[in-house]
């Protein structure tokens, strides 16, 4: 039991502080609450599903093959969708809303609305305890982790990561000290639709692949992110496994838990919000100009 | 005779002056005529529902414009408004055995107590955290009402509720007769000096506590009003269904609502009403091809933001008649001279 809770605490958490990071990332640099984020994540799911059913291809490549096409769907939506209208708020928004339900709704007519599953890269489980762990839930723990290494080094240890970390803190300073700003917007979007794709990569194994599969994600992608601090990486990381965590121990210990789940999670985020508005980790930011 | 006469001459003079030189009033007089003389030319049982719900819609849409077109407090979570709306009014209806024109307000003074336990907390959020933030309540919520299918009837929902009324076409007066009234209520109150308030919270908050006014005060007056107008559709909404399910708080209720008030056009109250009078017969003009139905819909949204960003209805508003530049009292997009002060028109 215990064991069975620290394991999928732990996957949820490294799940959600992905979508958690990619989604504040686009969101500092550029201001733009993406709704739409974790779609992509459904989408990077069905790319493997498409590549070892219907390809035939080795799960581990269809994996690392369905990084890229789901970060070009999401440049080429956010250059045609997005970028035009970036100076009104509001129209992005239910513009994020709008291609999140159209890729929902493509997704339904290409695969219909069945509930599909992708084999796990690795097979074989170990008895801990009498917990049955699967390699693949291992695996991807490991995966999310190193991904979440990766993203701190790119944002800390490269010049394109001091770009976009200063344009999140000041659009227009960081504009003066000439860093182009459109382009480090596209970059970041970049980045984070990488970051969805990926995590949609990994948890497809464990997860039940279905065009639906983004609506949940969304909600605790948001809890995390508020509870954590917007713009905060710390944050999210924090964030992300106290919420999964959370959602852990509410579905084993609970019963009717499934359903509570949500619940849980978002009260213990509200709860945070009223002693911490600006979230655990929040760095308040600048009122636009 | 005389007076009765005068009073008949000098109703149709400002009629003339202020209601038929403006497109837009007479668009609006136009809708109202519609709405209300509609059942003389056609009763089609499927065409009076699909107004019916586009009218219960409206108000929602209205109520969520009322508070965050006006006072830029996004809320993500109207469904909240319209789940606690249904619920009361349908377990109210159900157990009390209180007719719907008694716990349809209920459900909305309901709505209000629900609009007063999320706005207090919430007041102390800004912008982005605030939208995400009441994104929450609605679906802790829908976990309770999963927890304890005891009351809430669980995923079935409450069903068996009382007619509206006995029959389709006074269904069909009464919801409409109520969301064009309560859409001029919500007129009023945005054009009031509350309304005046409203958006000068949205433009700077700071500068309006400055000026001595309590905004805190305001912006739970904006979650009470606003989630009175929801909770009352809401009530309608499970009348008219005659049932109160999860489905009313899900998240893509409370999207939806954001997409019809944005397409509209924000801070408008009639923009939202526009919107869901295009888009909701649309989505069912759309049922010919159920399967390409929400993806042409989301299609079309995409598409029309990237030529309105600002909604449709204000720039259709803008392209028909224009400000005058010199007293801002708005013309047609013919006049070459302002009516009033007679500027040049540009």
């Amino acid at each position: 039991m215990i064991l069975d809770i620290i394991l999928s605490g732990l996957i949820n958490g490294s799940v959600y502080a992905l979508l958690a990071i990619g989604f504040s990332l686009i969101f500092g640099v550029a201001r733009i609450v993406n709704i739409a984020h974790t779609a992509f994540y459904m989408l990077a799911a069905y790319c493997i599903y498409y590549g070892t059913h219907k390809l035939g291809l080795n799960p581990a490549l269809s994996m690392l093959a369905a990084i890229i096409p789901v970060i070009l769907i999401g440049l080429i939506s956010y250059k045609l969708f997005i970028d035009p209208i970036r100076e009104h708020e509001a129209a992005v928004l239910i513009a994020t809303i709008a291609l999140a339900m159209a890729m929902q709704e493509i997704m339904l007519l290409i695969f219909t609305g069945d509930f599909l599953g992708v084999p796990h890269l690795v097979k074989g489980y170990r008895m801990v305890f009498g917990v049955k762990i699967a390699y693949q839930q291992l695996l991807t723990f490991a995966a999310a982790l190193l991904v979440l290494a990766l993203v701190w080094a790119l944002l800390f240890k490269t010049r394109v990561g001091l770009a976009i970390r200063s344009t999140a803190q000041d659009r227009e300073v960081a504009n003066l000290m000439g860093m182009n700003d459109s382009r480090v917007a596209m970059i970041t979007m970049g980045v984070s639709v990488g970051l969805a794709a990926f995590t949609g990569a990994v948890i497809a194994p464990l997860a039940i692949v279905n065009p639906f599969m983004w609506m949940h994600p969304l909600i605790m992608m948001m809890a995390v992110v508020v509870l954590g601090g917007m713009g905060s990486i710390k944050g999210s990381f924090v964030g992300a496994y106290i919420l999964g965590f959370a959602e852990a121990l509410v579905v084993f210990l609970i019963p009717m838990g499934a359903f509570l789940k949500g619940s849980v999670a978002l009260s213990i985020m509200i709860v945070v919000l009223l002693i911490r508005p600006e979230g655990l980790f929040g760095v308040a930011f600048e009122e636009e100009r | 005779m005389g007076i009765l006469g005068f009073y008949l001459r000098k109703l149709y003079t400002v009629f003339k002056g202020e209601v038929l030189v403006l497109p837009s009033r007479v668009i609006v007089l136009l809708f109202f005529l519609v709405l209300i003389f509609l059942p003389v030319v056609t009763q089609d049982p499927y065409l009076l529902r699909i107004l019916i719900l586009t009218s219960i819609f409206a108000i929602l849409a209205a109520s969520w414009d009322l508070l965050s077109g006006f006072t830029g407090q996004m809320n993500f979570g109207h469904a909240l408004f319209f789940g606690v709306g249904a619920y009361t009014a349908a377990l109210l209806n159900l157990h009390a055995h209180i007719p719907p024109w008694g716990s349809v307000p209920l459900g909305g003074l309901a709505a209000v107590l629900a609009g007063l336990i999320i706005g207090i907390p919430c007041l102390r959020l800004k912008g982005t955290y605030l939208a995400l933030t009441t994104l929450a309540f609605p679906i802790i919520l829908m976990g309770i009402v999963f927890a304890i299918p005891d009351v809430t009837g669980g995923e079935l929902g409450v069903s068996g509720l009382a007619r509206l009324s006995g029959s389709r076409l006074t269904d069909y007066y009464i919801t409409v007769a109520l969301m064009l009234g309560l859409s001029t209520i919500m007129w009023k109150i945005t054009t009031s000096h509350t309304g005046i308030i409203f958006h000068a919270i949205r433009e700077d908050e700071v500068a309006v506590r400055t000026a001595g006014i309590n905004t805190t005060r305001y912006k739970l007056l904006a979650f009470s009003l606003s989630g009175f107008f929801a909770g009352i559709s809401g009530g309608l909404y499970a009348h008219f269904m005659r049932i109160a399910g999860p489905a009313n708080l899900e998240v893509s209720m409370s999207f939806t609502v954001v997409i019809w008030a944005i397409f509209g056009g924000v801070a408008t109250i009639y923009g939202p009403i526009g919107a869901v009078f295009i888009l909701f017969p649309l989505l069912e003009f759309l049922h010919f091809w159920p399967e390409y139905r929400m993806l042409m819909f989301a299609l079309i949204i995409l598409l029309t933001l990237l030529y309105m960003p600002n909604g449709l209805l204000p720039w259709v508003r803008n392209k028909i008649e224009k400000e005058c530049p010199r007293c801002k009292i708005r013309n047609v997009a013919t006049r070459s001279a302002c009516r009033v002060c007679t500027a040049a028109l540009d």
